[in-house]
């Protein structure tokens, strides 16, 4: 069976003043129809990894690989039209900055029922419906007006909401969340991680779950990949997390704030430069 | 005395159908050198306390004290504001331009603020941070997320203010940085004396950090406590109630 997603040896670069800058080295995995999670310390590579998938890397970024196959097919050989087809139909992506991602001049019910009508054909009082059901769906409270508003008049969260409406419009193969719900508060995300889950449940859809947030992954995900410095340094099953072996993925899980054992202060990790050169442990994704 | 008092807030946006009461009937008081935690569902008016605090949101009603200074609703706030209260937003990413390096953030709210050992304070504020000198002439778009919000926060204590408002600071942070960034507050609370007024969705951040925090839900304050009676699950309100079983429930199950 061919997998959904197969990444092979990717590498992102920056040319920068100090000479060339890799954000992501050499990153394979491969996804099945499963809620991979990614984590990893702020600027390891995540968001460059499930941007370079969709090849959103701008200029003077690059991107390279032995290949990015989505259902077999090398996305490295697509022309740029072709991709724009792949983007709004078959992978969707919930960007880090949901604000920044929205039309700021669109209000937000034409912006969903525009995706909603470039995917399914049918009448714009239907489109309509459905943009208020998603919006419903991911715990919106008045959807009325929020169809009327625009992204500026939105609280952090909404905006986080309305993105992840907006991508499950399409009923995407792939979905790359990347820290879609960051900004939620426990029974908002509850909700909207339920979604999530039903697609790849029901649909069968591909999840790619981009967070910091090691016990959400460690619940919610099948799998982990943790990275560090541009590189997967483990992969394991999600619920096997609290037993990672990398000494950096067990500094990341000793920095964890605790509620019932309160501390003066919190521990930091210590970084050991052979972290970024040491092979990848644990089975390969 | 207290760094900040709301007495009876009441903040609106728009008219007619779209008319939004995003918060109604607010009040609570931070103690000077106090850090106070703001929690509650998303949508639930909490960033916008801070705005109307800053200036951002025009229509309000009800007193807002900074100082044992009230504010005036019709102007906007000068400079000794703003060298007293400084703020990070929620979202890192509209609040940096777009157009201007981290130097150039940094050295222009230096100058503002009428400090001119430029040099020095934009490298100590890049290390306090986290970032170091290596990321001091890069534009936003080159920069990840948590970098992003580290610059927010590094502009925020530029000023050395007394009250920092602390919108979602470490959400947008992987663990081992929210460890820094939460411990560099600490310290900086411990030496400065600064008074913390902190929104976050995370209750064991806001456990970790504040001695007092309210609970909103729906544009109302619905229940305020002391730590101790959150760590011990003293609180009354539904809401708060399945908040705390809900963000404990979920760390139990995997601690
Ligand atoms: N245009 C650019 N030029 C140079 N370096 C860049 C550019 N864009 C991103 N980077 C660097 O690439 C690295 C990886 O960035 P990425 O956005 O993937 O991090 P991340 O793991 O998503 O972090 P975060 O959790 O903070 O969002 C970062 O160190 C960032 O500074
Ligand atoms: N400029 C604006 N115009 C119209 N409505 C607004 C504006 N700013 C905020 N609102 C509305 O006010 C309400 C409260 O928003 P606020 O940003 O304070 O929420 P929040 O508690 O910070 O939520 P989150 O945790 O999701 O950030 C929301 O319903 C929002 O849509
Ligand atoms: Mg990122
Ligand atoms: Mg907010």
């Amino acid at each position: 069976m061919t997998d959904l997603l197969d990444v092979k040896d990717l590498w992102v670069r920056f040319p920068t003043r100090k000479g060339r800058f890799d954000a992501v080295r050499g990153v394979s995995f491969r996804l099945g129809r499963e809620r991979l999670g990614i984590v990893g310390e702020s600027g390891s590579g995540k968001s460059m990894t499930g941007r370079a998938i969709l090849r959103l890397i701008r200029s003077p970024g690059q991107v390279e690989a032995s290949h990015i196959r989505l259902d077999g097919e090398n996305l490295l050989d697509k022309t740029e039209a072709e991709m724009r087809q792949v983007r709004g139909q078959r992978i969707s992506m919930v960007m880090q900055d949901p604000k920044f991602s929205l039309n700021p001049v669109m209000s937000i019910g034409e912006q969903l029922t525009e995706a909603y009508r470039l995917h399914a054909r049918g009448g714009r009082a239907e489109a309509r419906r459905r943009a208020v059901e998603m919006l419903e769906a991911v715990a919106i409270r008045d959807p009325e007006r929020v169809m009327r508003a625009y992204p500026h008049e939105m609280s952090g969260g909404m905006g986080q909401r309305i993105m992840i409406a907006m991508m499950l419009i399409p009923d995407p193969e792939l979905l790359i969340a990347d820290e879609p719900t960051s900004a939620l508060d426990v029974s908002v995300r509850g909700q909207v991680l339920q979604i999530m889950d039903r697609l790849v449940q029901d649909r069968g859809m591909g999840l790619i779950f981009i967070s910091h947030d090691l016990n959400l992954v460690a619940q919610f995900c099948d799998r982990v990949m943790i990275m560090y410095a541009g590189r997967v340094v483990e992969t394991c099953e999600a619920h096997k997390l609290h037993e990672a072996q990398h000494p950096y993925t067990r500094g990341l899980l000793n920095s964890l704030p605790r509620f019932d054992a309160p501390q003066n202060r919190l521990e930091v990790l210590r970084r050991d430069p052979a972290w970024a050169a040491a092979p990848v442990k644990g089975p390969v994704a | 005395m207290s760094a900040l008092d709301f007495e009876g807030l009441n903040v609106w946006f728009g008219e007619g159908r779209d008319r939004v009461n995003a918060v109604q009937g607010a009040s609570f008081k931070v103690a000077s050198g106090e850090s106070f935690g703001l929690v509650g569902e998303s949508g639930s008016g909490k960033s916008t306390i801070l705005r109307a605090l800053t200036g951002l949101a025009p229509h309000w009603s009800g007193k807002i004290r900074v100082m044992d200074r009230e504010l005036d609703r019709g102007k906007g706030r000068d400079r000794a504001f703003y060298k007293s209260v400084q703020m990070v937003f929620q979202d890192p990413y509209a609040s940096l331009h777009p157009r201007q390096s981290v130097d150039q953030v940094l050295s222009e709210v230096l100058y503002l603020h009428g400090f001119r050992d430029i040099e020095a304070r934009i490298e100590r504020l890049l290390d306090d941070v986290g970032l170091g000198s290596a990321f001091r002439f890069r534009y936003p778009h080159q920069l990840s997320g948590g970098q992003r919000q580290r610059v927010a926060i590094a502009r925020a204590l530029a000023p050395e203010p007394s009250i920092l408002l602390l919108d979602e600071p470490t959400s947008a942070l992987d663990v081992s940085v929210q460890a820094e960034i939460l411990n560099l507050l600490c310290d900086l609370r411990a030496e400065h004396g600064l008074t913390f007024l902190m929104v976050s969705h995370d209750l064991v951040v806001v456990a970790h950090m504040c001695e007092h925090i309210v609970v909103m839900q729906q544009g109302r304050i619905v229940e305020e406590m002391s730590v101790s009676d959150m760590r011990a699950m003293r609180v009354t309100h539904p809401y708060s109630q399945s908040l705390l079983e809900a963000s404990l429930g979920y760390r139990r199950a995997q601690l």
